[in-house]
């Protein structure tokens, strides 16, 4: 499989931006050093030969115990943060990986290169409390503001109750 | 770019119509400027107008939208969480909740999904009837969106029209998978029972009786006053929108985006049918309507292909980690009854791995990102719903409109609550 992305990328990001790269069922993923989040994606739009100038979906994934599938090395963060991109121009897509540790789990938003990063950045904030640095509006989407934890966190119990919360009632904040 | 950019739509749009009354643009009326104040007005989340929990604070100045914040997540169920507690297999009935109008689709993109991961092929008969339900289920996904926008404008002949014809395609869906909505038909590895018999007369017959349903929806819409004027020009979403925002689908198609997973990345065996893409060119309200009867024309043509060319055979694969053994030997022989007890409570042992697969949904990009860690049950079982990204351009789309735009609007973008929040 030609493999025109993660080319693209070796050639200009040799400075160790790129922690990893391959190809999975298909599917081409690179592994993008924190620093460097912005700066990847940002190429990978405006270069001719990638031309990812489509938002496809951003997520999380939580690394729990070192264990799942994929993880980074052998200290890896706790947390991936997940963005597919896909061209449609060129028709090819890819998935990037940016690590966040557990005690320092940010990344930088990527809503100035792609404005429908905002949602999807606020729902991986939401369950699993990854923090976008320099996001406009981070707030919860899914759940309530008054939600404690972040549900989709492996150490979150799936019984978990939440305390009842009582609104005063009168004009939305 | 795609070869399919050349279909007419039945009637352009004009490029550029503002508020009507009457005839005249109410600016036409010298109405002096009356002094307004910021108001913070509250949409939903239960509006009669809106089907669909969602909540819009919206800040009107006199009738039009200052800003518009929307706020999701009133029907969310915790599919994630609930998928990681689930065997790979007991995730289906989840995924028909996903886009409760056309569960068949959702069914189709997990279990191709899934089968990334395993690599497997399904057999040909299987690939073809999970086009023939998927297509139905289009159809469905439309009528209902066409239907019960025309009524929040004041159709309700549409309305009825529509579901009228939905009700025979949902009646031909229960006797195939026992569920109108609940379908739960696409099992890993293939599908749970065959077709029917005489699915397909009785298919061909609905099909015919359905093109006469739409040409009186069409006859009813497509010139009526009161419709085009809350269609034409309403909520324009630009191409660079779709691109940076990920909207796919209809809604992306009627901004001239030309993408469609079935024609760009054909899966099952779509790369075998003869179809054309319809592809808006201003983005307002009226195109994506557009753009959705002429898809379910489409759907028409693949599913009149389809039936023609599908094949005898099995629907299922024979691989036993993957397929249930028949249920005369699990009553009769000890070891299929073990290995049909392993599959029920294990799960299917998928390697470990990730993989993202999409397909094309009745809204866009369905997109499932698995991650497995080899055992029965997903690590990670995430969606990616089409209809949210759309959701969230309203964001943008609706400051400059009146309160009532809101509705068309945001009818037309099709937002199903079990998908956007999941």
């Amino acid at each position: 499989m030609a493999k025109i992305v993660l080319d693209r990328l070796a050639a200009q990001f040799a400075g160790g931006e790129i922690l990893a790269s391959g190809t999975e069922h298909g599917d081409e993923w690179a592994r993008v050093r924190r620093d460097a989040w912005i700066a990847v994606a940002t190429f990978l739009r405006d270069d001719p030969a990638t031309k990812m100038e489509m938002f496809i979906d951003l997520t999380c994934v939580d690394r729990f115990g070192g264990g799942g599938p994929g993880a980074a090395g052998n200290d890896p963060p706790r947390f991936d943060v997940v963005l597919h991109l896909y061209s449609v121009s060129l028709k090819h897509r890819v998935r990037l990986y940016c690590g966040a540790p557990e005690d320092d789990a940010w990344v930088d938003t990527l809503v100035s290169v792609w404005a429908g990063a905002d949602w999807y950045e606020r729902e991986a904030y939401d369950l699993y409390g990854v923090r976008f640095k320099g996001h406009p509006d981070l707030r919860r989407i899914l759940m309530y503001p008054e939600f404690v934890g972040h549900p989709l966190r492996k150490d979150y119990p799936k019984e978990k109750r939440q305390p009842l919360v009582r609104r005063q009632t009168g004009m939305p904040e | 770019m795609s070869t399919t950019n050349d279909i007419k739509l039945p009637l352009s749009p004009p490029q550029t119509r503002r508020v009507v009354v009457g005839y005249q643009d109410a600016e036409d009326l010298g109405a002096p400027d009356l002094p307004t104040e910021p108001l913070p007005l509250n949409m939903g989340p239960s509006h009669p107008a809106m089907h669909g929990t969602v909540r819009m604070v919206l800040e009107v100045e006199g009738e039009k939208i200052s800003s518009a914040d929307i706020q999701i997540g009133y029907l969310h169920r915790c599919f994630e969480k609930e998928s990681e507690s689930a065997t790979w297999t007991q995730v289906f009935p989840y995924t028909d909740r996903l886009n409760y109008i056309s569960p068949m689709l959702n069914n189709v993109g997990y279990a191709l999904a899934v089968e990334k991961l395993l690599e497997i092929k399904v057999p040909e008969r299987a690939q073809y009837i999970r086009v023939i339900v998927g297509e139905v289920s289009r159809i469905t996904d439309h009528l209902t969106c066409l239907g019960a926008s025309a009524m929040e404008l004041g159709a309700f002949t549409v309305f009825l029209y529509a579901l009228k014809a939905r009700e025979w395609l949902f009646e031909l869906l229960e006797e195939t998978c026992g569920a109108r909505l609940t379908s739960t038909y696409v099992r890993i590895g293939g599908l749970s029972y065959d077709l029917p018999p005489g699915f397909d007369e009785k298919l061909r017959s609905i099909l015919e009786r359905t093109k006469v349903v739409m040409s009186d929806i069409g006859k009813l819409l497509d010139r009526n006053r009161i419709f085009r004027d809350r269609m034409d020009g309403i909520g324009i979403i630009t191409k660079e929108d779709a691109l940076a925002y990920g909207i796919t689908g209809p809604v992306g198609r009627s901004t001239g985006l030309a993408y469609d997973v079935r024609k760009d990345h054909p899966y099952l065996v779509y790369d075998r049918f003869d179809f054309d893409v319809p592809i808006g060119s201003v983005g307002d309200n009226f195109d994506r309507y557009a753009v959705r009867v002429e898809e379910m024309v489409q759907s028409m043509r693949i599913l009149d292909q389809a039936l023609k060319q599908i094949p005898a055979g099995p629907v299922m694969v024979s691989d036993p980690r993957i397929a249930l053994p028949p249920k005369t030997e699990v009553y009769n022989s000890i070891e299929a009854m073990i290995a049909h007890f392993k599959i029920v409570m294990d799960g299917i042992h998928v390697p470990a791995g990730e993989a993202y697969s999409y397909t094309e949904a009745g809204n866009g990009e369905l997109g499932f990102y698995l991650v497995s860690d080899g055992t029965g049950r997903p690590w990670k079982c995430r969606v990616r719903p089409p209809c949210f990204p759309a959701t969230a351009v309203l964001t943008k789309v609706l400051p400059g409109l009146f309160i009532a735009d809101v509705v068309p609007t945001f009818g037309m973008i099709n937002m199903i609550g079990g998908e956007c929040d999941r």
